[in-house]
């Protein structure tokens, strides 16, 4: 019993720390299918989002501002000059690992580049293009 | 002679002392990942705890960016900004909002820094620290660990 209860917090504690960005993916994918039947990520719609010119933000008109035309490159904070590391897993394996933290920032960037929330479908394709990007 | 020797040295010494502002060992995670994010999470010891106070009051428009956090980090984060805040004496007055970049400090030493220079791209903002001071994240500010975007003075 007692190592059933270990196993199972093991568990719970693996899969806190150590999503993958296909996870991430999946989570935001099964949010989308409730709201569009059959939805799908595609990587090519988050590479459309991503260099898609919102300009409602003169000093962020795109993602593509501070994060560069690749997502492999690093960038630089469009106002505040501080360098940004690669948002491509490809380029760097930390980027979308830590659910929390990649809701956290489409919360802020999206609110201040596209102006409104981002939805599950736009999160879905956009992780998928950032995890397949080479 | 050799104490007055060792009072000059120790002038000379002091003023290097406060270019070194490594963030304390129990500085909060929150602090490293919330205001690290978009610039350097700058050392507390930039800004008085007045001025801190209100800047963590206004973080719905931070510099026209919403950095909001959830009301316990931000109490987290305030506590630690006001225990190790500067002296509002020794900075000067910040504005409003409160800038590190318009205490009195602050342009006092930089008043050697040409238009050009904070115009580069390669420098962008008086927020980006670590342009020229390279070792910025690390505390270090000191006059000696200046390198200059290449071409810049």
């Amino acid at each position: 019993m007692r190592t059933l209860a270990t196993l199972s917090l093991l568990l719970i504690s693996v899969a806190a720390h150590a999503e993958t960005a296909q996870q991430i993916r999946q989570i935001y994918a099964t949010e989308a299918a409730t709201q569009q039947a059959g939805f799908t990520p595609s990587a090519k719609r988050g590479e459309t989002l991503f260099r898609q010119r919102f300009a409602l933000n003169d000093k962020m008109p795109a993602c593509t501002s501070c994060h560069t035309d690749s997502p492999l490159n690093a960038g630089q904070h469009a106002v505040t000059g501080k360098s940004v590391k690669p948002l491509a897993v490809a380029a760097n394996a930390e980027r979308f690992a830590d659910p929390a933290k990649v809701e956290k920032w489409f919360g802020r960037n999206c609110k201040e580049v596209v102006g409104r929330a981002c939805t599950p479908a736009e999160k879905a394709d956009f992780v998928a293009y950032m995890s397949e990007v080479r | 002679m050799k104490r007055l020797a060792l009072i000059a040295l120790l002038g000379f010494a002091l003023p290097a002392f406060a270019d070194r502002m490594p963030l304390p060992a129990n500085t909060p995670a929150s602090f490293k990942t919330e205001c690290g994010g978009c610039h350097l999470a700058y050392p507390p010891a930039l800004l008085a705890a007045k001025d801190w106070q209100r800047t963590m009051a206004g973080l719905k428009d931070h510099f026209g960016t919403d950095a909001t956090v959830d009301a316990k980090t931000g109490q987290e984060i305030a506590a630690f900004l006001e225990r190790n805040a500067g002296n509002p004496e020794k900075l000067g007055g910040a504005g409003e909002p409160p800038r590190i970049t318009q205490t009195a400090r602050f342009v006092r030493k930089h008043r050697e820094v040409s238009a050009k220079t904070w115009s580069d791209p390669r420098v962008k903002s008086k927020a980006n620290c670590e342009a020229c001071h390279r070792g910025a994240a690390n505390g270090s500010f000191s006059e000696h660990e200046i390198t200059m975007p290449q071409g810049l003075r």
